[in-house]
């Protein structure tokens, strides 16, 4: 019980080592730091796949451990990506412009700018205004701030509305899918202040490391995203393993009696909810500079239940399954849709990957939820022979440890 | 003895059937009583309304020497006030060992961060090792509670209660399905914690009744329709009637 905080949780060891050495080895194959075996595209994939891990982590936080089957936390993700890529697309465009005309014989003065700034960004939608939501748009400090606070307090609105009234199940499953969908309407208007369906773009280009090529900056986005990931992992690995842990399993596994235990059951749904949110909001900051451009579709309802397969493929309830479900899912996915898995023709019609991929994921996730519940994870069980009590069924004897109906079948 | 609650002219309807009607209640400091009553008498609910699940219509609940009113707090807060329940069906997290279930059980700070940043001190492991003891799980520490036999999931969840130092404890059934020696073992827990607390036992067993040896109040329809010794009550016409004639 006393032991060290490491020894408890071995697992937090091994994937750390493993996150540094993965980041070690694409750095020491990339075109940037080395032998180039690695391009640098693929390097952008692997660090947008360790920030889809850190959204997945939160979303094992809140489904796998509270049991709350939030089917919106990647419009958190997604709008932490929104609040990074206001100040990018803002200080990036600010450069263009005052490089431009800082040519003209008179001097722009800093209204002209700033005007020219809103006529590049807003040209697209027919505005050159800049909305309300952009006033702390030139401040990189704000900007990181709001990174969180937005999908925060958002979680911590809607998460008091939805708790306190008791709201639970595939009835908050459904209110998170609405509350992410209103937001994706909402983001797809002109009208916004978020340039509607066209979104954010050119976040790849991180002002003033103009000198640097991509292949740098991936780089360092990819260790930004590892760094991210290393501390998302120990943070959940603490949050589950004391009695916060204990607490929030008991919520997941009978929330009433947690109730009549005396713990306020809405409280500490509300703590994990908005804190993932955060956390997916961080993720979401990491991923979009890494993709280039977000736009209202990366919102869409069904980013969300994706998220929801990840985590059970890989296994919920372990915080590594989170880890092992995005990665696999998503790398197996970019491989498929990507068009290099080899069609297969019948003859009579051509297996297009692209198009039944996502049938193929659509199945394995049936497939997962019906014969192996615990996931990809639950192969590390039969390696480590933990086994889940199982023993439901009377008592066939009057003495405790009797056979249960059950197991006197066997 | 002084009253620590006081139940007096709750009602309450469930879509036009009285579950509870006009039902009074008292129990002292440190009283064992037995609810008995015919099924649908309204006992479970009853226990429902005490402990925060079901809203009654109408009536008084009063709590603790500062006569506080239980009305409109929720379970949580109640349970912090001071009553714990045990349910009908074993529940205990199954998943969880022993220990984790008695340590999230133990009287401590409820609030989040509290409980973010909780260590365990050694007092509360030594509190945990006396529990297990006395509800002779004291080998079973380390063990996932869902593996443990269901007398002993029983005594888990009672042990459980005690942890929480409730001043009432409510407890639904606690015999039921249990061997005849698990029940002794029961019937001495539930004495013992009955010494310095309230405990009310709702039960069907007159045999284990009997051996609480305590007071009994007979449920009918969702009023009391009498109360006083075993002996008393099951000398009792109506009661004879509408129970124990059956």
């Amino acid at each position: 019980m006393q032991r060290t905080f490491i020894y408890r949780n071995p697992s937090l060891l091994i994937f750390l080592c493993g996150l540094a050495l993965f980041t070690l080895a694409v750095t020491v194959f990339s075109e940037a730091f080395g032998a180039g075996f690695i391009s640098t595209s693929f390097v952008k994939t692997l660090g947008k796949t360790l920030c889809l891990c850190l959204v997945a982590i939160a979303m094992d936080l809140v489904w796998g451990y509270c049991g709350i089957l939030s089917l919106g936390h990647f419009a958190f993700f997604g709008l932490g990506g929104y609040m990074i890529g206001m100040w990018l697309m803002y200080e990036r465009t600010r450069e263009i412009v005052a490089g431009a005309m800082a040519e003209a014989t008179i001097p722009p003065t800093d209204a002209e700018i700033v005007a020219a700034i809103g006529n590049q960004i807003f040209g697209v939608v027919g505005a050159s205004e800049f909305p309300v939501i952009w006033v702390f748009a030139d401040s990189l400090a704000i900007q990181l701030a709001l990174v969180v606070l937005v999908p925060g307090v958002l979680a911590l609105v809607f998460g008091w509305l939805a708790f306190r009234s008791r709201v639970t199940g595939v009835y908050l499953s459904i209110l998170t899918q609405a509350m992410t969908l209103a937001l994706a309407l909402y983001l797809f208007q002109n009208d916004s202040g978020l340039r509607g369906n066209n979104g954010l773009s050119g976040l790849q280009n991180i002002p003033g490391l103009d000198h640097l090529p991509q292949s740098v900056v991936s780089v360092w986005f990819l260790w930004a995203s590892a760094v991210a990931l290393g501390l998302g992992y120990l943070l959940a690995t603490w949050l589950v393993s004391g009695k916060f842990g204990s607490v929030i399993r008991g919520i997941r596994d009978n929330e009433n009696r947690v109730r009549f235990l005396g713990y306020s059951v809405e409280g500490y749904k509300l703590a994990v909810f908005t804190l993932t949110a955060c956390m997916a909001g961080i993720a979401g900051a990491l991923y979009y500079p890494q993709a280039g451009i977000i736009n209202p579709a990366e919102i869409s309802p069904i980013a969300s239940i994706y998220l929801a397969v990840w985590v059970a493929i890989g296994g919920r309830g372990r915080i590594y399954g989170a880890v092992i479900g995005a990665t696999f899912v998503s790398l197996v996915s970019s491989w498929f849709t990507g068009g290099q898995a080899p069609d297969i023709d019948l003859g009579f019609y051509t297996i297009n990957w692209v198009d039944w991929w996502l049938i193929v994921l659509g199945l394995s996730f049936v497939l997962v939820t019906l014969f192996a519940p615990k996931g990809i994870g639950g192969l590390v069980d039969l390696w480590t022979q933990r086994r889940s009590p199982d023993r439901h069924g009377a008592d066939l004897g009057p003495d405790p440890g009797a056979l249960r109906e059950q197991e006197a079948l066997e | 003895m002084s009253t620590l609650l006081e139940v007096s002219g709750v009602s309450v309807t469930f879509d036009g059937f009285r579950a509870i009607n006009n039902l009074s209640f008292q129990i002292g400091d440190a009283e064992m009583r037995a609810i008995i009553g015919p099924n649908g008498a309204g006992k479970t609910t009853f226990m429902d309304i005490v402990s925060g699940k079901t809203k009654p219509d109408e009536g008084r609940i009063l709590w603790g020497g500062m006569n506080r009113s239980l009305l409109g707090l929720s379970e949580a807060k109640i349970a912090r006030a001071g009553i714990g329940r045990k349910f009908q069906k074993p529940t205990v997290f199954e998943d969880q060992t022993v220990r984790e279930n008695l340590l999230m059980s133990l009287k401590a700070e409820r609030r989040v961060l509290a409980v973010l940043f909780h260590r365990p001190a050694p007092g509360e492991l030594h509190q945990i090792e006396e529990l297990a003891e006395e509800i002779g799980l004291h080998d079973h520490l380390d063990r996932k509670s869902g593996e443990l036999s269901h007398g002993q999931k029983q005594w888990l969840e009672i042990g459980m209660l005690l942890a929480q130092e409730p001043r009432l404890l409510l407890v639904d059934e606690p015999a039921a399905g249990m061997s005849p020696e698990e029940r002794e073992h029961t019937t001495r827990i539930l004495v013992e914690a009955a010494r310095t607390r309230a405990v009310l036992v709702v039960e069907h067993d007159m045999e284990f009744v009997r051996r609480l040896n305590c007071r009994v109040t007979v449920l009918h329809e969702g009023s009391v329709l009498a109360e006083g010794s075993l002996d008393h009550v099951t000398a009792n016409q109506k009661v004879i009637d509408v129970y124990l004639g059956r």
